[in-house]
Parts: C-alpha cells; structure tokens; sequence
C-alpha cells in the first residue's frame, strides 16, 4: 500500500486492475485505492508478472502492507507498489514496515486504540470516535491525548482562511542511525513493529516522539469513509466519467481534518517569508482575448493558464523555487510538476500536479488545467499527480480575494498565488489610465532562498506577462 | 427559443457545473459567481453547456453583460433574435 500523500496512513482497496498470470512493466496502473481525499489510480514499479494478490477490494490496509506478489522470471518475491516515480524530484515515501494487518474493528474500538490509550493512560470511555458507527481509532486516542498534554492543540483544526491557503504534511524523511528517540518512542517502535532509524522526528532537535512512531506505523487507520451519493440531481447528469459515485459529506469532513493537520504542521516546520508583487496584465489579457476569438470555447485559454505558463518559464531564471527540501538541503527538480490549487465545490482545496509542465505550451497547458479540474472534481487522481508537485501556484480562485498569502506544500518551497483579475488606476506612458492588474505573491521557505531570490522570481514571472507571445 | 427554454438552458448549464445549489435558492438578478462559488472553470463550463443547448456563443469581451441568470436571459434571447 503506497504512501498516497503525506498524511496518509491507510488506503482503501477498491479494485485490482490486473489478475495473477498478467505480465506488469513499470509504470503501469494497477489497482484503484481510496484515500481520504480520492481514489487514486495506483501505478506499479516492478517489472514482471503478477503471482499473487494478496488483498481483497474493500479491505482497508496501513501504508506499506504488500498488496500483490509480482514475479519475475520465475522467482516468486513480494513487491508492495510504491507511490515514487523514478525522476530525482520524487519525495521520499515511507519505508515498507511490517505491520500486520488490523484486525476487523470491535464495535467501540480498534485494536490500535487500545494500545495508544493504554499507553497515554487515556480512558477510552472518554475519546469520541470518528471511525464508522462511532467506533473509537487510533488517531482519535492520539488526538485526545495531545489535547490533554497542550491546551493549544497544535493538530487542531485552525479557522479556514478566507482565501484558500493550501498544504499538505511532510511526507517522512528516513533518518540516519543517530535518530534520537523519546522513552514512549521506543516503547511504541517495539510494540508495533517499527523501524524507528527510518523516521524523521517531530520533537526537539528532531527527536522521534512517540507520535512520529505511531503515525508511522500507521496505527491511525481511519475506518473507510463510504462514498455516499448525494440528493438526486436536479439537472441531467454532468458529463462526469462513468462509474464514479460522488463523494459524499464524511469524505470532505475526514480531508479538512488532514488539511488542518498539514496546514498546522507546515506552518510549524517551515520558515515562511512572503513577497508581492502587482502586475500589470493588460497586455497579455488583449493578446488572450484576440487569441481566444479566433477560437471555438472548446479551445478558450483562461487567464489562469497565462500565469501558470509564465509561473514555469520564470522557474528557468529563478530555479531556486523548484524542487523539494529534505535532509541535506534544497534539491532543485529538473522537471517542473506544477501543482494546481483546486478548489472542491464542498469545501476543502487540493494541489494536484500537472506532471512535466515545463514541456506543455500555453494550449497543452490548458488542457491539462481542464483535465485536472475535471478529475479532481469527482476525486479521480493519480498518484503520481499526487505525490509530484515541485512547486505550487493557486490562481483559480476567481471570487476570492485580490492577495492569497499561502502555506507551502512541503517538501516544496515555494506556493506562488495569484489574487483576483481587478482594473485600477495605473501610471502608462506618464499618464493616469486604467489597467487590469492581478496582485502575485510568493509564500517561499527560508532554507532555500531568501526574499531577494523570491523577488527575482516575481520579476521574472511580471517579466514574461509583459510578452505573451512568446508564453 | 422561448425565454423559459432559454432560461431552463442556462439554469441546466449552472446547476450541472454546481448540483448541490438549491435552484430556488438562485437569485436571477445578484451575480451568479459568488452565490454558486463558481470559479474560471466553472464558468467555462457553464458557457460551453449555453452554447450547446442555445448555440450561443459568448465571447470573453461580453463577460460584463452575463453575471446575473436575467441578464444572461437577456443576453442570448437578443443573440437569438
């Protein structure tokens, strides 16, 4: 079960897409998982044929139980499908740690429940479950326990700003044989069967505490959400892809839980500084409008597209903002996987990526924006697009406000924003006109570059507005 | 086309790109986009469904003049006629 985003610690099968006897090469998607953010189309990186599945569609199993055995030229070994791609900008997953499968949940608690209130000396009379029928999980004990420790829960969902402010927990970083433990750390590596030498910690001085142990291990399993349809539609039906059910309330409700614990989590780990930057698009909005009237609507490039264009080619002269950071330092990316800030019409905001944007001029760009929104709206994503980003930019939010200062998605560092398209009054040519401006801002980490860097940035992206032919 | 025909068209084209708005809950005359969080998407969408069920199409520079559900009506009854 691959690692499908930072906070996950558990994945839903919900179907295989090959049986035992075919022939898998890397690449290929196998499976269909159910996160608590989407159902993700799983690619596979082995090469060979698939001996044996080992798990059935429906059952829910923690990040790194081997899902399939893949065989190759005979020799049977098994091989867990895993989330990373092969590029350099891939963030590290969590190593595969056994950890048997959870038993099926008693009716007021799961067995990790237990283990954790055992340990935190919690009373499990007194934690509120969120699993299905009230049941009592893992996370629910941990979270209790955390609000008892500090009165201000740093897990706590924080009030959701009023511009979407995107972000996404650090996926964990393996550590080094000098990892520190906290006592309950070592207690939990033991009891649940966790490598702690693979984790990076949360505590001071990157001490591993005995949550980094505990989410590791993904003891947290949430119980799975069922996707239910919502009121019969009012209309005919969207032109949706067959065979998706929309994702119901307790879906959003479980990811604005892991937002809030990302944003939270973000905010505490990386040294944000913000710049901004107004710039003059009325130039680039005329070329766009005489371009788009030579076009059917099928063909229509947005604004957004523009500033997602000249976002990637402004990357070229600042790379600084492009890659990820970890252990060591800043890894600047090759590639450029952008990642969209999209909106989900019941609340909630998700950054998947548009994988090797830097090739896709302002047409295929589009396109892919389009496509993305589409997918992302019914919850259908790859896991490579949700794993990949190297930078982020929201710039969709059309009734939002004219500045957005985000939080980046880490391990990247940087989240470039744009406000809402305003016409103000502007100095042109000496003379009081007026001009269509958007306000750009750059949310950046500190440990990769410093204001004078992300000024470049802005300039360069203002620069390549002021040419849209050649974006 | 009737106004109501044109009216069910547009109606259709936003609550298939927003289903979970009550339409009655719509007021034709405020601003569509803040009442149904539609974004630049959206809006696309919205237009690419009015084009196929009235053959209208609307073009960015006319954006103004359809931001409520009644100047929309308005709008492509007079592209119609």
């Amino acid at each position: 079960m691959p690692s499908l985003g930072a906070d996950m610690d558990a994945g839903r099968l919900l179907e295989w897409y090959v049986q035992p006897g075919d022939a898998v090469h890397r690449g290929d998607i196998v499976a269909l998982v159910d996160t608590d953010k989407a159902a993700i189309e799983v690619e596979i990186f082995d090469e060979g044929v698939v001996g044996e599945l080992l798990i059935e569609p429906g059952t829910t199993v923690p990040v790194g139980t081997a899902m399939a055995r893949i065989e190759a030229a005979g020799a049977a070994r098994p091989a867990a499908a895993a989330a990373s791609a092969p590029p350099p900008a891939s963030p590290a997953t969590v190593r595969p740690v056994s950890v048997p499968k959870p038993a099926p949940a008693p009716r007021r608690a799961t067995p990790s429940a237990r283990a954790h209130a055992r340990e935190l000396d919690l009373d499990l009379e007194d934690v509120r479950g969120t699993g299905r029928h009230g049941v009592v999980t893992g996370a629910d004990v941990i979270a209790a326990g955390r609000l008892r420790e500090r009165p201000i829960a740093e897990g706590a969902p924080e009030a959701a700003p009023a511009a979407p402010a995107p972000s996404v927990a650090p996926v964990p970083v393996p550590g080094d044989e000098r990892t520190r433990l906290s006592p309950r750390a070592r207690r939990l590596a033991e009891e649940l069967g966790v490598d702690p030498s693979t984790l990076r910690g949360t505590g001071p001085d990157g001490t591993v505490t005995g949550d980094d142990v505990a989410a590791a291990a993904g003891a947290a399993a949430t119980a799975p959400m069922p996707a239910a349809p919502d009121a019969p539609p009012r209309s005919e039906a969207p032109a949706r892809p067959a065979g998706r059910e929309k994702p119901g309330p307790e879906r959003y409700a479980a990811m604005r839980r892991a937002i809030a614990a990302a944003m939270a989590k973000s905010k505490r780990e990386i040294p944000h500084y913000y710049l901004t930057q107004p710039i003059d698009l009325e130039r680039a909005l005329r070329w766009l409008e005489e371009r788009n009237l030579e076009r059917s609507i099928a063909e229509r490039v947005l604004p957004a597209a523009l500033l997602l264009r000249a976002t990637v080619q402004a990357i070229a002269t600042v790379p600084e903002m492009n890659g990820f950071f970890r252990e060591d330092g800043f890894e600047p990316s090759a590639a450029v996987h952008l990642g969209v800030g999209i909106s989900l019409r019941q609340g909630g905001l998700i950054a998947p990526a548009i994988l090797n944007a830097q090739d896709q001029d302002l047409s295929a760009l589009m396109a892919s924006i389009k496509d993305l929104v589409a997918r992302t709206r019914t919850l259908q994503l790859r896991s490579s697009e949700m794993s990949e980003a190297t930078i982020t930019v929201t710039a969709l939010g059309d009734q939002g406000v004219e500045s957005v200062y985000g939080v980046i998605y880490p391990p990247q560092v940087a989240l470039v924003g744009f406000g809402k398209v305003v016409a103000r009054p502007w100095a042109v040519d000496g003379l009081l006109g007026v001009r269509r401006i958007v306000q750009a801002t750059l949310a950046a980490d500190h440990r990769a570059s410093d204001g004078h860097t992300g000024g470049l940035f802005l300039a360069a992206i203002d620069e390549r507005l002021q040419y849209p032919e050649e974006l | 086309m009737t106004e109501a025909e044109i009216r069910a068209a547009i109606m259709t084209s936003l609550l298939t790109v927003a289903p979970e708005v009550p339409p009655d809950e719509i007021d034709p005359t405020k601003p569509i986009g803040p009442q149904m969080d539609v974004d630049s998407i959206d809006f696309l969408n919205v237009l690419m469904g009015i084009e196929e069920r009235t053959g209208v199409e609307i073009p960015e520079r006319d954006y103004a003049k359809v931001q409520t559900v009644d100047d929309t009506v308005k709008y492509v009854a007079a592209r119609l006629a």
